[in-house]
């Protein structure tokens, strides 16, 4: 008895023993792989990281602020790191928007827009492609290979498909991570629409309900409280993608950070990520307090 | 349904005063969040001049772009100004440095005849005239005069310019007709020169041809086996770019991999001190949850630029980005397992008096292993998606050649050639994480039925 515990515990380590020494030498030899690919190597470049840091630091700290509501900087040559006030888009008579808001807003609504373009055709989705509420399994299984394909299918060809197509901008970023959405947030959705109490939906169906008055009075009310939770969610990971997308072609205030990182412009830069991580900070924050008053605590149990 | 009277819808009322009789603001919340809905979408309308955008775009691209994916066209052209008309093909055409395909045929009589869908769709002209042929009917042009002139009617698959005569055949291609010269655009499904380019002593041979030169063939190129010089030939495929293209796919991978497993490694530890339940010191614990909110706020995309440009453009810059961003995501999922643990085990292997590291190793471990084990997994799967698109904003990987080939929007076949390699690579590691994760959620089961039958 003692023998065979001991046995099976030293097959057990030797197991686990093997398992991460094999994970540690895939681990190594990905750093050589990723060191060697790169343009500068870890251990050259590693000293000079804090002179990369250098250009960050602006001259005068209150440029930050400057660029950030386009006030005129004392620094303005004429160059573009200092044409603060260039890009204010005015309102009317003297008030202005300043020009990193007006980017910030174009990708907080892009994020939103497909979003709701997600919410909108994921939530019919979800329920052809739930096992128990399904009209015929065959549209079922459609159904959910195309959510599997547009969850797959990378953002990025979407993006530049459209981009060629509505022109470079907004739309064509709405487009892809609005599909992208329709993939992930129907997943999400027929897995909760699989787990719902079944008990709403015969009764409707006793009184000779059809399948859309089932849908509607016996198990949206059930689950809607769920697709919120996992909507909000999903606002935080498109706020994140659309700036992403952004950066590559996509408009708004990613395309900018890009410019200004590769240019060295130190206080447009500290300006733009202040913003950009004091937005995603405010969503994640507001969206988190949201989802506790929708559905308590499950919904960070395993959320992601 | 059945129909009530007066009584019994009155009495139902009456029961349930919560359902019938709501306060207004929860009565009229829903018509106020659509109201809401739909402002914001009006909004949105006009902050993204969207009539206006949508008027301006050429959705009549999307089917040609899309077609583009799966096949390839041959451009073949006729001077007719020249003494004697010989076909010209662009260069780098799919057909090699001597085409002769057996689609134009020279005819005795001097003419050439194109067959752009065998007969049926073909094209005959010689310097005076040029007959089209196409949907059942033939269309004589004559090419005498300072431009082309059609005699009789114009079909309506016919567009007559001012010198130039276009007759389109759908998906087959199109016949382009001046005075001087005739186009012939003829598209093939499929994909041109997919395993040997053009410069390969292997082009234009069937695989039975190659196979058998491999294996008893001379050798093509003195001091290299046939073998040796197939492989390097497919590698370096001039138009397809295996090598690169398969390379950079590694990295995409190895990017997601090392990123999440070094963010897992860090996050591990530090989990332990920002659990509410576990750290020695509550100051601790929002200090280290408020640098995991940072990490994962600063965003994958800041990191991926800065990181570009400490590094140059690379896979290392894609990873640290990924590493940097897990460490927030996995140190905040990390510390809420720990804080959602049961304390019994813990309290027990305190009991006996251990130390607060053997604490963590028996009392701890054992419950949230597979759980962080699990989430990691899951990290790693949709970090393997996501490694794509930073890739493309210079931090290494196949994103960056994604983007190259998609902007000059000639090279839509390589473009769906990467997206196929990605489609399967997200497949495969979908179901290698899903696989595993089933595995521990299993093992995360069968603890808490124990767990459950001892009470």
């Amino acid at each position: 008895m003692a023998d065979a515990w001991r046995r099976q515990t030293s097959l057990r380590r030797f197991y686990t023993v093997l398992g991460v020494g094999l994970l540690l030498a895939a681990m190594f030899a990905s750093m050589w792989f990723a060191d060697e690919a790169n343009a500068g190597h870890f251990f050259d470049r590693l000293p000079h990281i804090l002179d990369f840091l250098g250009w960050l630091v602006p001259k005068d700290w209150n440029d930050v602020w400057r660029a950030l509501f386009d006030i005129a900087s004392p620094h303005d040559t004429g160059t573009q790191e200092y044409n603060f006030p260039l890009g204010r888009i005015y309102v009317w008579a003297g008030f202005y928007i300043p020009e990193y808001f007006e980017l910030m807003l174009t990708t907080v609504n892009v994020a939103l827009v497909s979003t709701f373009i997600g919410f909108i055709f994921a939530v019919p989705f979800s329920f052809m492609a739930a096992r128990n509420l399904t009209p015929h399994p065959a549209l079922r299984l459609v159904v959910k290979r195309f959510m599997e394909l547009q969850r797959a299918f990378p953002e990025i060809v979407i993006a530049g498909l459209f981009a060629a197509i509505v022109s470079i901008g907004p739309i064509a970023a709405i487009i892809a991570i609005g599909l992208h959405s329709i993939g992930a947030l129907g997943k999400l959705f027929y897995e909760i629409n699989e787990n719902i109490d079944m008990r709403a939906e015969e009764g409707l169906r006793a009184v000779g309900a059809n399948w859309f008055e089932r849908v509607r009075f016996a198990d949206l009310p059930q689950v809607l409280p769920n697709f919120m939770s996992y909507t909000l969610l999903r606002v935080e990971i498109n706020v994140r993608a659309s700036t992403i997308i952004g950066a590559v072609g996509g408009g708004g205030i990613g395309e900018e950070l890009k410019l200004s990182i590769s240019r060295g412009f130190g206080a447009k830069t500290l300006a733009l990520v202040l913003l950009l991580f004091t937005t995603i900070f405010i969503i994640d924050q507001f969206s988190a307090w949201l989802r506790r008053k929708l559905v308590g605590e499950q919904a960070f149990m395993m959320a992601a | 349904m059945a129909t009530m009277t007066a009584e019994e819808i009155l009495s139902i009322e009456e029961r349930y005063p919560q359902v019938f009789r709501r306060p207004p603001y929860k009565r009229f919340a829903p018509l106020f969040l659509s109201v809401g809905i739909l402002t914001y979408l009006v909004y949105v309308l006009w902050f993204f001049s969207l009539p206006q955008v949508l008027r301006e775009s050429h959705w009549e691209r999307l089917p040609l772009f899309l077609t583009q994916w799966i096949s390839y066209d041959l451009q073949p052209e006729f001077r007719l100004d020249q003494p004697e008309i010989t076909p010209k093909y662009p260069r780098f055409s799919a057909l090699g440095e001597n085409p002769n395909p057996d689609w134009v045929i020279k005819n005795p009589d001097g003419t050439f005849t194109v067959l752009i869908d065998g007969p049926a769709k073909s094209v005959t002209f010689d310097k005076a005239r040029a007959t089209i042929v196409a949907n059942g009917q033939t269309v004589p042009v004559s090419l005498t005069s300072d431009k082309p002139v059609i005699s009789g009617p114009v079909p309506d698959w016919i567009t007559a310019h001012d010198d130039e005569v276009v007759a389109k055949m759908g998906f087959v291609g199109e016949v382009r007709v001046t005075v001087d010269r005739v186009k012939v655009r003829k598209r093939f499904l499929g994909w041109a020169n997919f395993v040997f380019d053009t410069r390969s002593p292997f082009f234009g041979k069937s695989a039975g041809e190659v196979i058998s030169l491999i294996v008893s063939g001379p050798e093509l190129k003195p001091g290299t086996s046939n073998l040796a010089l197939a492989g390097d030939n497919i590698w370096n495929n001039a138009q397809w770019q295996h090598g690169d293209v398969w390379t950079k796919l590694l990295q995409t991978i190895v990017m997601a991999f090392l990123g999440t497993l070094l963010g897992g490694i860090v996050a591990f530890p530090l989990a332990f001190f920002a659990a509410r339940n576990i750290t020695p010191s509550g100051v601790l614990s929002q200090v280290l949850k408020r640098f995991f909110d940072f990490m994962r706020s600063v965003d994958m995309l800041i990191w991926a630029l800065f990181f570009t440009r400490a590094f140059g453009p690379g896979p290392l810059a894609g990873s640290a980005a990924i590493f940097f961003t897990e460490i927030g995501t996995l140190g905040k999922t990390y510390s809420e397992a720990l804080e959602n643990i049961d304390d019994k085990p813990r309290e027990g292997v305190l009991s006996t008096g251990a130390n607060g590291l053997l604490v963590q190793r028996y009392g701890v471990m054992p419950e949230v292993i597979p759980v962080f084990i699990s989430q990691t997994l899951y990290q790693w799967e949709s970090n393997t998606r996501g490694a794509t698109i930073i890739g493309a904003v210079g931090a290494g990987g196949i994103g960056l050649k994604l983007w190259e080939a998609m902007r000059t929007n000639s090279n839509w076949a390589n473009v769906f050639y990467m997206v196929l390699l990605i489609l399967l690579v997200v497949f495969i590691f979908d179901n290698i994480s899903n696989f595993l994760r089933r595995r521990l959620s299993r093992t995360i089961h069968d603890y808490n039925r124990i767990q459950a039958e001892q009470g």
